[in-house]
């Protein structure tokens, strides 16, 4: 199942990128070489294997529903490209 | 052909914790946009999330007041997907292994039980919300606004049980009642704690497989469910019955021009591209936690109403009343308590208390008269101190200006006269005044009594003792 | 010039030296040599100035002193620091000044350590050369015309080039242990769950974990006992108390098992590196250890494994750089969903937008079960070996890379080839167990090479004791590159 340009294009677009027609051709032959290479694990017999996630040798902690203070409006905002209304400015969304 | 509708709802709860699901931030409904964030909440790079263990035995309890299984390991996983009111572009949702399945909620349609199916109860982050630019400067623009991000919410997913608009409505009720009896939500459907989606079908009766469904996003209100699933049954149908195909497909219900309207076309294909949470190990909820809810779980509205009708002896239909709301159910047995009569108190809260509380649209916590205040006057009334009829008005002015009982007799000088002279003067007159009347009761028109008994009860202004006005009519007039 | 922390301590104790001046010293170092080594984003001098008055005071008796109190390290530029600027090597976040700063700094900070920069690194950790930082490429200062590893090349780098005494990087799959090794120093990589990673820009959010960068094993045992320790702020951190990894240093081998996993010596090895990891089996061999062969039967399949893990993990933890609440947004007025794609499309470079596609792919509707799922079972596998290992084995001895640092340019233009470097890391950072770097000889060309020893889950000290045996055995770790 070797992954196609248009695969590509459907996967960048799921993932907000826009490559040009000479990138989606690099991309997707270098992806096709590391996927045939990533390939191999579909060899070995995993049949009831139970998978794995994380190694954290934790189990479930949860934290006290307490009120902490966080940021100030203005500290919120500080980073960002464009604000307005004490808001994060967006194009607006067409709907 | 006859169509048989197959209807299932998608209830998202906002739950009532003091912060929010994965930080420290407060939940407070109405603060000023982005004043209530963190880094956490913000999706800023490296942060991470901690579970508010207050979220989990909310979200257990409801599993609980369900008769749902509880998962002792549930597993959090990643929804992605960009929005601008999402800021970590997923939402950490449960997806395959949720905290709560299988459970069942009754609901009472036509005088009739049934039985609705619960597929599972997950836990999940509430997004942001969207304000849209208002003048024709920031026309172009919308304004992101993280305050709800991360507020803990519980989506109830039942099964496809439900067949009638009628049945989603009592459905919807039955849900919100219980998250509010629980106190796990204040289940506000204006400041948006309380959502619900529809998936709507319709296939020839007698037919086992389902037809294709349709989705019907934040149909916000009961009467709102009711009226989109009607009209989304009706258009599907007709759409069948004129030999189109249904497609599946989000839509939006209109609520103003009574219609659903397709959003397909703003639709792009989602592939939430789900998985486990790396940042959450799975929840693990012990049996002891489980047990030690179970203890906390308060009497849920179904096994209150049976209580009721059987302790205090009520109809139903009042046991219903009093129990859909814990507020007031509380309130009546506090009365209940304090007044010593079951049906006294019953047919004052389900009379004049609901009749001014639905006047106002008042919840029954801000009642002006609390159950010490109502015991008052029944006693009153009791005593003789005032008739029935003068305590109605009573009620009346103490809802309005909050004073006792007492305060508004003696203000108004609405004590009721039991002075057997004073009545005797009165009913005097009323029978000089109508000589015909008593002529007539002699002659043996005895229901003229309760006319007589009217025109000394108006020349008292209505505060003469009933009781007693009686007995000196009989003497009088039997003499 | 320079011994160990513990011996500055000394030196400080003994008014022979101030913090200042030990930090005006590596400033000046900074300014003679980072326009050819190219290790640091972001030189803090005057904060550094600043913390190191505050650490002269604090030896002038006014507050508590730390093992770390007046030395000045650095840090990868992936960890949050308040009020100054954190790139993660990348142009998205240029500009970024996080509001917080991240646990292991705060802890850094709280010890009295002076951060005196923040390092270079691929961006967003993803590379083996720190060739894909956005900002500039860093140079390995034993040839500046090879790279110095990556993705912590820019840590490495600076301690090797005498930049600072020692820095905190990260490992996602071998990002410390091989920068390390390419410039002949100590690289650390704990237990997962050892090292908070609040405050640490994720790439993979179950393979991360920041370690510290050192001249000796000894200072790696400092550092790691100061930034180390349960962060109620992460759900995946161990609430254990940390030891005193410097405590049981000299306890030498005599006795302990050392594993020598024999799928590590394979034909693409390079010769010298071989030879050198032989020399060093026998010199545990000599110090009275027991050499065992053991078998970790799932490692040829890690590689795979872990570009499947980490950049589907990666495909999401890096949604959130979309231009709306910090960093570069770019917007030609063409609607949201331009302002997306061109924000992310010129902001992150060409290797991250590959492995955010890749890890997008194995996550995608059809795909899931093949790639990523099946990962996750053959990641239990591996870690199934590493648990049957260790019933025979205390440590495992393997060489840290197949290769010496190599060329500049080298191995851009192939992916895959790259993802080779790390073949001999990966599988404990995917099993979560601690592991080091640290000197064990040089090429004929005179070439660092590296030794990795693995160690069991939490078994840090017998990791450190080990390293530290052979440390002081050898006179690897005393040679310094030349600039």
């Amino acid at each position: 199942m070797a992954i196609t340009s248009k695969d590509v294009r459907h996967v960048a677009a799921l993932a907000r990128l826009s490559p040009t027609d000479e990138d989606v051709e690099l991309y997707t032959g270098q992806l096709q070489r590391i996927l045939a290479h990533v390939e191999k694990i579909s060899e070995l017999d995993t049949e009831g294997v139970e998978p794995i996630t994380t190694t954290a040798p934790v189990s479930g902690r949860m934290r006290e529903d307490v009120v902490i203070k966080g940021l100030m409006n203005e500290d919120a905002l500080k980073n960002s490209p464009l604000s307005a209304r004490d808001s994060f400015k967006v194009p607006k969304i067409i709907e | 052909m006859n169509y048989e509708p197959v209807i299932g709802l998608e209830v998202h709860v906002q739950l009532k914790t003091e912060s929010k699901l994965f930080c420290g931030c407060s939940t407070k409904y109405g603060a000023g946009p982005n004043s209530q964030v963190c880094p956490v909440c913000l999706g800023m790079p490296g942060v991470l999330p901690v579970l508010n263990r207050r979220a989990v035995e909310y979200a257990v309890m409801m599993g609980l007041a369900t008769g749902s299984r509880i998962n002792h390991e549930s597993v959090f996983a990643r929804k992605n997907y960009f929005y601008p009111d999402l800021p970590k572009g997923y939402q950490i949702s449960q997806y395959e292994e949720p905290l709560v399945e299988d459970g069942h909620m009754d609901i009472e349609v036509d005088a009739a039980t049934k039985r609705i199916g619960i597929t599972r109860i997950h836990m999940e982050e509430d997004a942001g919300k969207l304000n849209h630019g208002a003048t024709a400067e920031e026309a172009g623009s919308s304004f992101v606004d993280l305050n709800r991000t991360c507020v803990p919410l519980i989506e109830i997913v039942s099964e496809p049980d439900i067949r009638t608009p009628d049945e989603a409505s009592a459905y919807l009720k039955a849900i919100h009642d219980i998250v509010v009896y629980l106190g796990i939500s204040d289940g506000n459907m204006d400041e948006g704690s309380f959502r619900c989606d529809a998936n709507v079908s319709v296939r020839p009766v007698g037919q086992e497989e389902f037809g294709t469904r349709t989705e019907m996003k934040n149909i916000n209100s009961f009467k709102f469910v009711k009226d989109a699933i009607s009209y989304e049954i009706d258009r599907q149908i007709e759409a069948i019955e004129d030999g189109e195909k249904i497609v599946q497909e989000t839509r939006l219900w209109d609520s103003q021009r009574g219609v659903t309207v397709s959003m397909r076309s703003k639709e792009e294909a989602h592939d939430y591209r789900y998985f486990p949470e790396p940042d959450l190990m799975p929840l693990v909820v012990t049996e002891e936690m489980i047990s030690d809810l179970k203890d906390s779980l308060p009497e849920l509205p179904a096994a209150k109403k049976v209580r009721f009708i059987e302790e205090y002896n009520l109809p139903p239909y009042d046991a219903g009343v009093l129990t859909s709301e814990r507020p007031l159910a509380d309130y009546y047995e506090e009365t209940v308590k304090l007044a010593g009569d079951a049906k006294v108190a019953s047919n004052w809260i389900m009379g004049e208390l609901l009749r001014l509380l639905n006047e106002e649209n008042r919840s029954i916590e801000d009642c002006p008269v609390g159950p010490e205040a109502l015991t008052e006057l029944i006693g009153m009334i009791k005593k003789g101190a005032i008739s029935n009829k003068v305590g109605k008005d009573v009620f009346e002015e103490m809802y309005k200006s909050k004073k006792s009982a007492e305060a508004v007799v003696k203000e108004k000088g609405l004590t009721q006269i039991s002075d057997t002279g004073e009545l005797s003067g009165a009913i005097d007159k009323v029978l000089s005044a109508n000589p015909d009347e008593v002529e007539r009761f002699r002659g043996g028109e005895t229901k003229l009594m309760g006319f007589f008994v009217g025109q000394t009860m108006k020349a008292t202004r209505g505060q003469g003792n009933p009781g007693l006005i009686n007995k000196l009519l009989k003497e009088k007039l039997g003499g | 010039m320079l011994g160990t922390i513990e011996e500055l301590q000394e030196r400080f104790r003994n008014r022979e030296l101030t913090s200042k001046g030990l930090t005006e010293a590596f400033l000046r170092r900074i300014d003679e040599v980072d326009d050819s080594v190219g290790a640091f984003i972001t030189v803090s001098k005057d904060e550094a100035l600043e913390a190191s008055d505050t650490a002269d005071n604090r030896m002038n008796g006014d507050g508590e002193i730390t093992s770390l109190t007046g030395i000045p390290v650095s840090v990868k530029d992936i960890f949050c620091t308040k009020g100054t600027p954190t790139t993660c090597g990348s142009r998205i976040l240029e500009g970024f000044v996080p509001p917080y700063d991240a646990t292991v700094v705060r802890k850094l900070k709280e010890a009295g350590a002076v951060i005196i920069g923040k390092n270079n690194m691929d961006e967003f950790a993803m590379g083996s050369s720190t060739e894909n930082s956005a900002y500039k490429k860093t140079k390995n200062p034993w040839d500046l015309t090879r790279v110095p590893g990556g993705s912590s090349g820019g840590s490495a780098a600076s301690v090797a080039a005498g930049e600072c005494i020692a820095s905190i990087g990260t490992d996602t799959g071998g990002s410390i242990r091989q920068p390390a090794a390419c410039c002949g120093v100590v690289g650390l990589k704990p237990t997962y769950g050892r090292v908070s990673r609040y405050g640490m820009i994720a790439f993979a959010s179950s393979l991360d974990q920041a370690g510290p960068i050192t001249r000796n094993v000894r200072d790696a045992a400092e550092l790691l006992g100061v930034i180390a320790g349960f962060d109620p702020r992460e759900s995946t951190s161990i609430d254990l108390p940390v030891p005193d990894y410097t405590a049981g240093l000299g306890g030498g081998v005599k006795g302990l098992r050392v594993g020598i996993p024999g799928e590590y010596f394979i034909d693409g090895i390079d010769g010298e590196v071989s030879t050198a990891v032989q020399n060093a089996i026998n010199f545990f061999k000599d110090q009275g250890a027991e050499i065992v062969d053991i078998s970790l039967p799932h490692t040829e399949y890690a590689v795979s494994v872990y570009y499947i893990v980490a950049t589907a993990e990666a495909s999401s933890n890096l949604a959130r750089y979309d231009g709306v609440r910090y960093g570069q947004r770019v917007d030609d007025g063409d609607g949201l969903l331009e302002m997306y794609k061109k924000t992310r499309d010129r902001g992150f470079g060409a290797e991250v937008k590959r492995r955010i596609m890749l890890g997008t792919y194995a996550l995608s509707s059809g795909y899931y079960d093949a790639y990523y799922k099946k990962a996750s079972q053959v990641r239990a596998l591996i870690k199934r070996d590493f648990d049957l290992a260790f019933k025979e084995c205390d440590i495992m001895l393997t060489p840290t890379a197949p290769t010496a640092a190599f060329k500049i340019g080298e191995k851009t233009s192939d992916p895959l080839t790259m993802y080779l470097s790390d073949i001999f890391t990966i599988s404990s950072s995917l099993a979560g167990i601690p592991a080091i770097s640290l000197p064990c000889g040089f090429t004929t060309e005179g070439l660092p090479i590296g030794l990795q020893i693995i160690g069991n889950t939490l078994d840090e000290a017998t990791v450190l004791r080990a390293a530290h045996a052979y440390e002081t055995g050898t006179e690897w770790h005393q040679k310094r590159a030349k600039l």
